[in-house]
């Protein structure tokens, strides 16, 4: 057999495997990936306060023995309530994900299978790229009213031209290859060769795209909660602690540090599986395909 | 061809033209690439047909054209007596069952992430749905009249060698019984040994089902081997259209001279006439005026650039397009 084609179906454990342990950096940012999302989901478990118990005696304590993080001007643990934070923001940032994929990959494979309409569609997708994102989300934010449900929207639509792109750009090259005209010679109905032969292949691009915007999304989401325009400001989040810590910057720093710590773990560790990823999948699509 | 050769080809081109404009945008002054330019001729039923032809003289584009993969710019396409080009979307999918295409590129041609058994369903399917265990059983009859085995449903295509490939492809054709296939350079890609299997294989199937085939290659000992009949086409123009061994062994046109002469032959020390064609094909966006050939035809005269040399019958059953009786 000549040149051994690779798919996601041809990688094997071992050969995915070797992939990983080449690159040491990967395996500790799903390490930590993995920590943060099992830290959110039992965090009734693992935290040993209430998030918004408030003990004005304690108020502002450095990093303790008893508060690991330290306690904010009202008594609550910051550990606590970095821990439920991330429930929020990591759900946030999931929704948002949902949310421009389906509809980046909607408006892409449209863009990219039907050129009638791809001068339309690419001129909104390049008009929305050109607004910085965390000013575009504000906008809609504020038009719709500051709620968690906004926010993934408002993220959602920030994002879906990103998404967008790069879906109809692989379909581009998927809708000229062999097997789409194989499958149009076949007599196969064009709805059905979009959702069997190139949804299947946009997969790999959609899954290392998804990714970034996981990334990009937790850091809005605590962007526009920071500035006040995210989910109400008792409800903590990232976002939303560092903004209540914001006052007391001089006095309580470790208030702001830990969140933001977060912050930049998940984020930082969702760039590094991203980058990872489309290392393993996209030569595929180039090669593959 | 002949009238009675007409009326009873299965496809029948007239005057078939497909030009791509280049460059996009306003102001580019509407340039066209003649990727084929006025092509005729018709294709008998039973009968192999070989179109020959070097990179980018259109043979692609025709064969693409017939299956309507890609739309005509002008002329006409009858296919068993019904004009093909007429089609709305949904007759066109029905006409298709009768027409199939096997690929170059044995690795591009198929799906990566489908199952071999998943890819001829797929053809199955495409027009009506089937039980599953019906289904199984003619893919099963399908790999084996192929030469695979129908233990071979279960895996990817990644798993096959080239020629292997080229059987599943030839398999997925075969199952929609089409009447008439085109081969686009099938077997290009692959060793000179596997070449001989797969042609001996689609030669047992033409005779088996009765097809009609349209072989395309640059291979002229490959096309001489397998066709009944040749269409020799240069830069988007029919040169010469005749019976395989005649315009084999007596070339009427210098272009199909010149190809011919480019066919090794397997007796050492034969003495043959070299024919170097110098220089590259034209671009086809900036054709030569007069005979397409003449800037690389070693006899071409002041006369050759004045008129487009018609197709004209210069023996029985023989079309040259050059203006010179030789």
């Amino acid at each position: 057999m000549s040149a051994p084609s690779e798919s996601v179906a041809a990688l094997s454990g071992a050969r995915l495997w070797a992939i990983l342990r080449q690159r040491k950096a990967v395996l500790l940012g799903l390490a930590i990936l993995a920590a943060i999302v099992l830290l959110a989901v039992f965090a009734p478990y693992v935290t040993p306060y209430e998030p918004n118990r408030m003990r004005i005696s304690q108020r502002m304590r450095p990093p303790s023995a008893q508060n690991w993080f330290g306690t904010d001007e009202f008594g609550r643990d910051i550990f606590t309530r970095v821990i439920y934070g991330g429930r929020i923001s990591l759900l946030a940032g999931a929704l948002t994900v949902l949310v421009a994929c389906v509809s980046g990959t909607v408006l892409g494979v449209l863009a990219g299978f039907f050129k009638r309409i791809d001068g339309v569609i690419s001129r909104i997708i390049d008009a929305m790229m050109a607004f910085p994102d965390i000013l575009l989300a504000i906008a809609l934010v504020a038009v719709l009213r500051p709620s968690l449900a906004n926010v993934v929207i408002a993220l959602g639509i920030v994002y879906t031209p990103r998404v967008a792109r790069v879906v109809r750009a692989a379909t581009l090259v998927i809708r000229e290859l062999p097997f789409v005209e194989a499958a149009r010679a076949l007599g196969v109905p064009t709805w059905r060769i979009i959702l069997r032969h190139v949804l299947r292949n946009l997969a790999s691009p959609i899954i290392v795209q998804g990714t970034f915007v996981f990334a990009y999304a937790i850091l809005a989401e605590a962007g526009l909660s920071f500035l006040g325009t995210g989910v109400s400001p008792e409800t903590p989040t990232w976002g939303t602690i560092i903004a209540a810590g914001q006052q007391y910057a001089r006095q309580a720093d470790w208030i702001m540090i830990f969140p933001g710590l977060a912050i930049v773990l998940s984020v930082l560790s969702l760039q590094l599986v991203g980058d990872t990823l489309r290392d393993i999948l996209d030569p595929k699509l180039r090669k593959d395909l | 061809m002949s009238a009675a050769a007409a009326s009873d080809a299965l496809v029948a081109v007239d005057r078939l033209s497909k030009h791509f404009p280049v460059g996009r945008g306003w102001g580019r002054g509407g340039r066209v690439v003649r990727a084929v330019d006025d092509v005729s001729f018709t294709i008998g039923r039973r009968r192999i047909v070989g179109l020959v032809g070097e990179s980018g003289s259109g043979k692609t584009t025709v064969g693409r054209t017939l299956l309507r993969l890609v739309e005509p710019t002008s002329g006409r396409v009858t296919f068993d007596g019904g004009d093909l080009l007429a089609l709305d979307a949904a007759r066109l999918r029905a006409v298709r069952r009768q027409m199939q295409i096997i690929f170059q590129d044995p690795y591009s041609s198929f799906d990566p992430k489908l199952t071999v058994e998943a890819i001829i369903a797929e053809a199955l399917t495409a027009h009506a749905p089937m039980p599953r265990d019906e289904r199984r059983t003619r893919i099963a009859a399908l790999l084996r009249r192929v030469g695979l085995q129908p233990e071979h449903m279960a895996r990817y295509p990644y798993e096959f060698s080239g020629g292997q490939r080229q059987r599943i492809g030839i398999a997925r054709a075969l199952a929609v019984e089409p009447k008439f296939i085109v081969a686009d350079e099938c077997v290009s890609a692959l060793d000179v040994s596997v070449q001989a299997q797969v042609l001996n294989l689609l030669l047992d199937l033409q005779e088996e089902l009765g097809l009609t085939i349209l072989f395309i290659a640059h291979d002229l000992a490959v096309v001489d081997y397998l066709c009944d009949d040749i269409v020799v086409m240069y830069l988007g123009k029919i040169m010469e259209i005749g019976p395989a061994e005649q315009v084999c062994g007596d070339p009427k046109h210098p272009y199909s001279e010149a190809l011919l002469s480019a066919v090794p032959v397997p007796e050492p020390g034969a003495a043959r006439r070299r024919i170097m064609l110098s220089g590259d094909l034209p671009s086809p966006i900036d054709v030569p005026s007069g005979c397409v050939f003449r800037t690389r035809c070693p006899y071409a005269g002041d006369a050759c650039a004045s008129d487009v040399p018609p197709l004209r019958e210069v023996a029985p059953g023989r079309f040259s397009a050059c203006i010179k009786d030789r």
